[in-house]
């Protein structure tokens, strides 16, 4: 069945940056290769320089080769359309509003946009809301131009675009649902944004959840009907393999967390477990990676419990040096209290790197070679770096399967289900 | 006349609480005792009391046509004696019918077979002496855990005493043969084996309830009319399953109780058949042949072999330390590392770290207490890290310092219980007039009969109750056979219990012990 979709997304080409791009591209590639032709709409404002402000983790960052056969066959299906807006994905208003600022003071170098980012508040600035409305008006003056049977929005700040879409050219909607604002702000939920997503919702003939733990916050927190939330796991693409090409210069075992430092990827708690087995084992350490607005407290508390010199932070990582640390990691810990999907483990067990996670993740879901933890429980979550730690039969169970398992999630899978998707709602549709 | 014999295996294991890393070397409980007591009650009610009453009138009505054989493993009889005493005294009711023979195998249903011959011994000795001590006879029927069985097995089981053998009858072995005959063991021809014929053992097993299945509903009558069509030549047909099949794996919604009801009296209305126990059918049979097995198979899965329970790194890992502690555990004289040496043999904990069921899950997952194998794994050696630590420091093989002692030396070995081994840690006290149930751990084994001598069933049975296991675990051995009898009785009969008699019962004890030290 021939399908024409309508996609508002989100990329930078040649550099795609960040989980929601990568996601986004990779179903993308897959969607065109079972046949859909698809335009693709992104918002682009910032310059080459600018990609920092949008990074947040180098692991997973895509280079694609444009010479490449694969990529010029998908560019044959996909239109590539921009709008001069600078919306950016996963920031708050408040941190929205500082960086527009920055921008204009000409300041953007890249430690100061980090900088930035350790200061975000979730507090409220209406021009990111106020760019969210001129883009779903550009929005919709696009959609009279094209024809097409599907609208697919990608998280909140393209859903009113979609609505627009939708409105004006009374195609179906989808839109897709990456991280909620539970997932951003935890408890401390921006009421706008949240209304903003939850329209969204509403409007859509169908919602796609990035996994079952966002399909029962879709459903529980925001109050869409069950039957119109449909679970379509995330794929991973495939990359190049970085593993044994480092060398270890540590003689102790060394445990990892790497992501943003924030209440929501739950450092703290890896915190705890390392210092419970410290106590036990000094033949380890830890390392944490990323940056993010909790890392002045959870400094002091690695000072206060006194094991700073097994316990070291890296701040922000790109990607060779990622590669770099998976390769002298033992262990790779995700302890995330909330976690739409969750692409980092996936990265370290291609790295050989055996991986701890919370039950409170979305990849957890589709992973059966890795050990599960509450995200609360830190005994268990020490408990199970011990094991990974003390026995290599178990290791070595990990490496043997781990990689095979993370090779099957490819975006292939999730494309034909969201191609049936898409076929119900055009069929519906139809009907009515 | 052709022979219908079913053999139920009764095991139920010590599953391990969760045990974590950082009390290592100070806390030594390792069981979820609170989970063993639930399932095993469950299981008592859904499924062995009712079942055994379901026998016992079954051979109550048809008498000497009617007779079957279990095997109880070591764990679930130390769980009966612990949760469920009235489970062993229907048993043992059973077992007076004279129609229900009890096999032997290993006490700790232990994979011992595969790795260590002395180990093994020593298992099935305890095994045996314990079903006679219960049971009243001696078995010379063996079963090993899980149906594993090869050449060489057969050869240890047959040096051990015993002249029959189950094991299952698996394709791949038997090629064109029938398991409807009597078999001999490839090495020693002395010892018969007996296969499990699996189809119909797993129509009842596994089948029976499955809606999915073209045969469904499984009718007596059905059943019965696969039974007669069978083979003229057949011989026996052995009909091998785990005694949880009826109420536990199969509901009693499932009509399993109705089913079992009915079908002895269709299968005997065919004059062809009766029902008959494996040391039956091995003496009335001649071997057609030898059975060859080079390589170890057991009842489960398609394959038949071992990858249940090992083959993967870390079952591997996990099985292959803890019998590296064998040589150590046959110095020692601890009752309790000997318990936890064979609690942690239980096979369950193995087939726990299996990673094959990641493609056919259900079946297995069923009984499992982890969610991943991985975690069962951790688990395990976490207990095992604290165990090793305990044998490390208690098991050191000293030279001349055996003491002369009632107790014979540990390497006569298997006859001996861990029980019987348990020695005096400290020299007999002088008198004490404070008298503690932790004296009785203390004192030697000697003491300890005399002691007990002068106590009654029914007193020691209120006293012990409320005790702790480690004091069960002290003082039953030491009983002897009548008085362990009349106590489990005691314990059996034991419905509404008051604080006088528990007390009454300690008073009893204390009196007896402050005799036996300040004369």
């Amino acid at each position: 069945m021939f399908m024409k979709i309508l996609m508002f997304g989100w990329e930078f080409p040649p550099h795609i940056t960040g989980g929601l791009g990568t996601a986004c591209y990779g179903l993308t590639h897959s969607l065109a290769v079972e046949g859909a032709e698809i335009i693709f709409v992104v918002p682009k404002a910032f310059g080459d320089e600018d990609q920092s402000a949008v990074r947040l983790m180098g692991a997973s960052d895509i280079e694609i080769d444009a010479t490449d056969p694969d990529t010029i066959e998908f560019w044959k299906r996909v239109t590539y359309l921009e709008i001069g807006s600078n919306l950016i994905p996963y920031v708050t208003p408040e941190a929205f509003r500082r960086i527009v600022e920055e921008q204009q003071q000409q300041q953007s170098t890249e430690e100061q946009v980090m900088k930035a980012k350790f200061d975000f508040s979730g507090g409220y600035g209406a021009d990111l809301l106020a760019e969210v409305s001129r883009y779903a008006l550009i929005a919709s003056r696009l959609a009279c131009k094209q024809s097409f049977d599907v609208i697919h929005a990608h998280d909140w700040p393209t859903y009113p675009a979609g609505i627009a879409a939708a409105a004006v050219s009374g195609k179906p909607l989808i839109v897709h649902v990456h991280a909620t604002e539970f997932d951003r702000s935890g408890t401390n939920i921006n009421k706008e944004v949240y209304d903003i997503e939850r329209r969204g919702m509403e409007a859509a003939d169908r919602v796609i959840a990035v996994s079952n733990y966002t399909r029962n916050t879709v459903i529980e927190k925001y109050g869409i009907a069950p039957e119109k939330v449909v679970t379509v796991h995330n794929g991973i693409a495939a990359a190049t393999d970085f593993s044994g090409s480092q060398k270890r210069h540590l003689k102790e075992k060394v445990v990892t967390f790497l992501g943003r430092l924030t209440l929501q990827k739950g450092p703290e708690y890896f915190v705890e477990a390392a210092h419970l087995l410290l106590q036990y084992n000094d033949n380890v350490r830890f390392v944490m990676a990323g940056s993010g607005d909790m890392l002045p407290k959870l400094v002091r508390q690695v000072a206060r419990l006194g094991i700073g010199t097994r316990f070291h932070f890296t701040g922000f990582l790109g990607e060779q040096e990622v590669q770099q640390l998976f390769a002298m990691s033992d262990v790779f810990v995700m302890p995330s209290v909330s976690e739409p999907f969750g692409l980092v483990p996936l990265e370290a067990i291609r790295a050989n790197v055996p991986v701890v996670i919370s039950r409170q993740s979305g990849v957890s879901e589709v992973l059966d070679h890795v050990l599960k933890v509450d995200f609360w429980d830190v005994n268990a979550l020490a408990d199970a770096i011990h094991g990974l730690l003390s026995y290599d039969s178990l290791v070595n169970e990990f490496k043997k399967h781990g990689k095979k398992e993370v090779n099957e999630l490819n975006w292939d899978n999730a494309a034909r289900e969201v191609m049936t998707v898409y076929q119900d709602v055009v069929a519906v549709s139809q009907l009515t | 006349m052709k022979s219908i014999c079913f053999y139920f295996q009764v095991h139920q294991p010590y599953r391990l609480r969760t045990y974590r890393f950082f009390e290592m070397g100070h806390e030594h409980h390792y069981y979820n005792d609170f989970e063993n007591k639930h399932i095993l009650n469950r299981v008592a009610q859904k499924c062995y009391l009712p079942m055994n009453e379901l026998l016992l009138n079954l051979i109550g009505r048809y008498g000497d046509k009617f007779k079957v054989a279990f095997s109880i493993s070591g764990s679930a009889i130390e769980q009966f004696r612990d949760y469920a005493p009235e489970v062993l005294e229907s048993f043992a009711q059973l077992a007076r019918t004279g129609n229900v023979e009890f096999l032997a195998e290993t006490y700790a249903h232990s994979l011992a077979s595969l790795k260590s011959k002395a180990e093994f011994g020593r298992q099935v000795n305890l095994h045996r002496k314990t079903i006679e001590e219960l049971f009243g006879h001696k078995p010379t029927t063996f079963r090993n855990t899980e149906l594993i069985y090869s050449d060489e097995i057969g050869e240890m089981v047959y040096d051990l005493g015993f002249d029959t053998m189950l094991t299952e009858g698996a394709k791949h072995v038997l090629g064109w043969k029938s398991p409807n005959h009597l078999y001999s063991n490839a090495r020693k021809p002395e010892l018969k084996v007996l296969l499990k014929n699996f189809k119909l053992s797993d129509d009842i097993a596994f089948r029976f309830s499955n809606q999915g299945w073209k045969e469904w509903p499984l009718t007596p009558e059905k059943f019965t009319g696969w039974i007669t069509k069978s083979d003229k030549t057949d011989e026996v047909i052995n009909l091998f399953m785990d005694y949880e099949t009826f109420g536990e794996h199969q509901w009693r919604e499932t009509g399993i109780f109705d089913f079992m009801k009915a079908l002895p009296a269709k299968i005997l209305k065919n004059a062809d058949f009766t029902f008959r126990t494996p040391a039956e059918i091995s003496k009335i049979l001649q071997p057609v042949s030898a059975v060859h097995v080079p390589y170890p198979i057991s009842w489960a899965d398609e394959e038949r072999d071992l990858t249940a329970w090992l083959g993967n790194e870390m079952q591997d890992e996990a099985f292959g330390k803890l019998l590296s502690l064998e040589n150590k555990i046959n110095h020692c004289k601890q009752p309790d590392i000997l318990r936890d040496w064979y609690r942690l043999q239980n096979s369950d904990h193995f087939y726990y770290m299996c990673t094959k069921w990641f493609s056919d899950g259900d079946v297995h997952k069923y009984f499992n207490p982890y969610t991943s194998p991985y975690e069962a794994f951790i688990n395990y050696m976490n207990v095992l890290s604290d165990f090793t630590i305990r044998v490390d420091e208690q098991c050191v093989a000293k030279s001349g310092e055996e003491t002369a002692d009632e107790t014979t030396p540990r390497q006569a070995g298997p006859e001996n219980t861990y029980a019987d081994d348990a020695k005096k840690q400290t020299d007999e006290r002088d008198g004490s007039n404070e008298f503690s149930f932790e004296h009785l751990k203390e004192i030697s084994n000697a003491k300890l009969k005399k002691l007990l001598k002068e106590i009654d069933a029914e007193n020691l049975a209120y006293a012990l109750r409320d005790a702790g296991e480690d004091i069960r675990d002290r003082v039953l051995p030491n009983l002897t056979k009548t008085a362990r009898r009349e106590y489990d009785q005691a314990m059996a009969k034991m419905k509404k219990i008051k604080k006088e008699d528990i007390a009454r019962g300690r008073d009893k004890i204390a009196q007896a012990f402050s005799r036996l030290f300040n004369p």
